[in-house]
């Protein structure tokens, strides 16, 4: 299996490979699996191997950065300087980044090689990744199954090793929903906890950068290098970052660990609760105290979320005119048509539905009915996450989806069967606590399931140390 | 509250979108199994609840107005899909 990035370090320090090798390596694997799909581009090789000989001097100098030789995929609604940025979507099919997000700041500084820009679904809308301008995302597990979405290439890539770690975001379960399906590992920080500068907008009281890994150590390196206050992003938190890393091993002994009993109802595939309620079983046996616990109203989450987000997305996708950075229809002779003809011919059709949806609640007459209500739903929400908290509990353990992979085609048909897939992830968006989706074994069919780490607002590490014994128990 | 297909058609216009019949149709529907959904809500007692706009509270965040460097021009510009000089070209606008 996949090794873990402290020891690919080491043999660099070693001079038993270097990141060139490294390099090479991954792009021969994406070559190699091109048909899954995983990257809309791959960055020009000869780039590639200018940047690895580079870093490798560095580490040659004893100069180098601490994650010098870690290879990341980063999702495509993340901009990296004068390279192509699409989102998923055909209206920026032709976008070229004049500069770069603070994360690929952060982790250029500190050696890290970004080696491509990721599939994803049309501006991160979607949970199975089937709805990419630039074609479907294979699971490389069951190449019939989905990998899940929204951030399906970045976790493939990592899955199919084709880079160590990757960046995706999340505003539903995007990276843990695909983490879940692919048998990684990712994270959905809390809100606030990492720069959004250079993420394009769905759902900006939602959206964070997720990263992804292999395993929780990895995870929580490129978390720990990644978090943290940026004045370009003022929805980014003044919380210090505590070094993730060094407290994963601290085990669960006297750890008081929730299990929402609403995670566990109708619905829930027996085979993942088998697998859930056996790792809660290990945690127990090595110290942990396993609470049932209660968030009563988890019903109203995907309802909430779907009021929300749209709304979002409609006032934020009103950038895409076809006159700045966009796609121009051809066919459009006034501004007026410029607009229309513009955005019709390029959006796909989930983001028109989305759009359609947040205008129409947004709308004179829906908006106290359906925004100001969920806005208001989202409070009761919220308070019940404030709640169990409050009440001595360290972290919540919950499936991260009623399923494994679908099949392609099960769920595209009817839009709102597609919306349930997010049914245990949604809510954590709404409250804004971080969670963290872990490999809990595999079904009969051989296909991963998902466990997911729930802890309080700036808690990461209690989610990177639960992840962790789950890691080592499972 | 369900919505009708012209309804759908002025939605359309607010959010500079066009469709076809077939396209309004399916629309149409399919808001309306979603509406169908999240009218669920309407199950709970929000008389008297706080609307959350943002999951996490903050101070709101003051900077000097300082001048910083912003990108230049034919950065900002080498996007768009029609241009001259230092401006974005649009079709001409003559106001009522």
């Amino acid at each position: 299996m996949n090794k873990i990035f402290s020891e690919i370090s080491m043999d660099l320090k070693n001079e038993k490979t270097t990141c060139k090798a490294l390099i090479d390596s991954y792009l021969q694997n994406i070559e190699k699996q091109k048909e899954l799909n995983a990257f809309i581009t791959v960055f020009d090789k000869e780039k590639l191997a200018k940047r690895a000989e580079q870093v490798d001097s560095k580490i040659n100098s004893k100069s180098a950065g601490k994650l010098a030789g870690l290879v990341v995929a980063v999702k495509d609604a993340i901009v990296v300087k004068d390279e192509r940025s699409t989102s998923g979507s055909r209206i920026l099919e032709n976008y070229i980044s004049p500069y770069n997000a603070t994360v690929i700041e952060r982790l250029e500084n500190e050696d890290a090689i970004i080696i491509g820009k990721a599939n994803m679904d049309e501006f991160a809308m979607g949970s199975s990744n089937e709805n990419s301008a630039y074609g479907n995302v294979l699971n490389p597990i069951d190449t019939s199954r989905v990998p899940g979405g929204s951030s399906g290439g970045s976790v493939v890539a990592v899955a199919a090793d084709m880079s160590t770690v990757a960046l995706g975001s999340e505003t539903g379960g995007s990276v843990r929903l695909p983490a879940s399906f692919c048998g990684v590992v990712g994270l959905k920080p809390t809100y606030g906890r990492i720069s959004r500068y250079g993420l394009s907008a769905f759902a900006s009281s939602f959206d964070q950068i997720g990263p992804i890994g292999n395993n929780v150590e990895d995870t929580a390196l490129l978390t720990e290098v990644i978090a943290g206050l940026d004045s370009r992003d003022s929805t980014s938190a003044n919380v210090p970052v505590p070094p993730f890393t060094d407290q994963i091993t601290k085990g669960v002994k006297g750890l008081r660990i929730g299990i929402p009993k609403e995670y566990f109802g109708k619905g829930l595939d027996p085979e993942i609760e088998s697998s859930i309620r056996s790792a809660m079983d290990k945690l127990s046996n090595d110290g942990a105290e396993i609470v049932d616990v209660s968030l009563p109203n988890t019903e109203y989450g995907i309802a909430t979320y779907y009021i929300l987000v749209t709304a979002e997305a409609s006032s934020n996708l009103a950038r895409y005119d076809g006159i700045r950075y966009t796609h121009r229809s051809r066919e459009a002779k006034t501004i007026a048509e410029t607009f229309v003809k513009s955005r019709s011919e390029a959006f796909g059709e989930e983001v028109k539905r989305r759009i359609m949806l947040g205008t129409y609640v947004l709308s004179a007459g829906y908006y106290e009915a359906y925004y100001k209500k969920a806005q208001k739903a989202r409070t009761l929400i919220k308070r019940d996450f404030v709640d169990v908290f409050s009440n001595r509990i360290d972290c919540l353990l919950a499936p991260t989806s009623p399923t494994v992979a679908f099949k392609f085609g099960e769920k595209t048909k009817d839009p709102l069967s597609m919306y349930l897939s997010d049914v245990y992830t949604v809510n954590i968006n709404i409250a804004g606590n971080p969670a963290l989706s872990v490999p809990c074994g595999k079904n009969s069919e051989n296909m991963p399931i998902g466990i997911q780490v729930i802890a309080k607002d700036f808690d990461e590490a209690m989610c990177f140390r639960v992840g962790h014994a789950i890691e080592k128990l499972v | 509250m369900s919505v009708t297909i012209d309804e759908v058609k002025k939605i359309a216009t607010l959010a500079n979108l066009e469709f076809n019949e077939n396209e309004l149709e399916k629309y149409t529907h399919q808001l309306n199994t979603i509406l169908e959904y999240v009218d669920q809500l309407n199950k709970i007692d929000t008389s008297s609840v706080e609307a959350t706009y943002h999951p996490i509270q903050y101070p709101d965040v003051f900077r000097n107005d300082d001048i910083k460097e912003s990108l230049p021009i034919d950065k900002v510009l080498q996007n768009a899909p029609e241009k001259t000089w230092q401006y974005f070209v649009v079709p001409k606008v003559v106001g009522p």
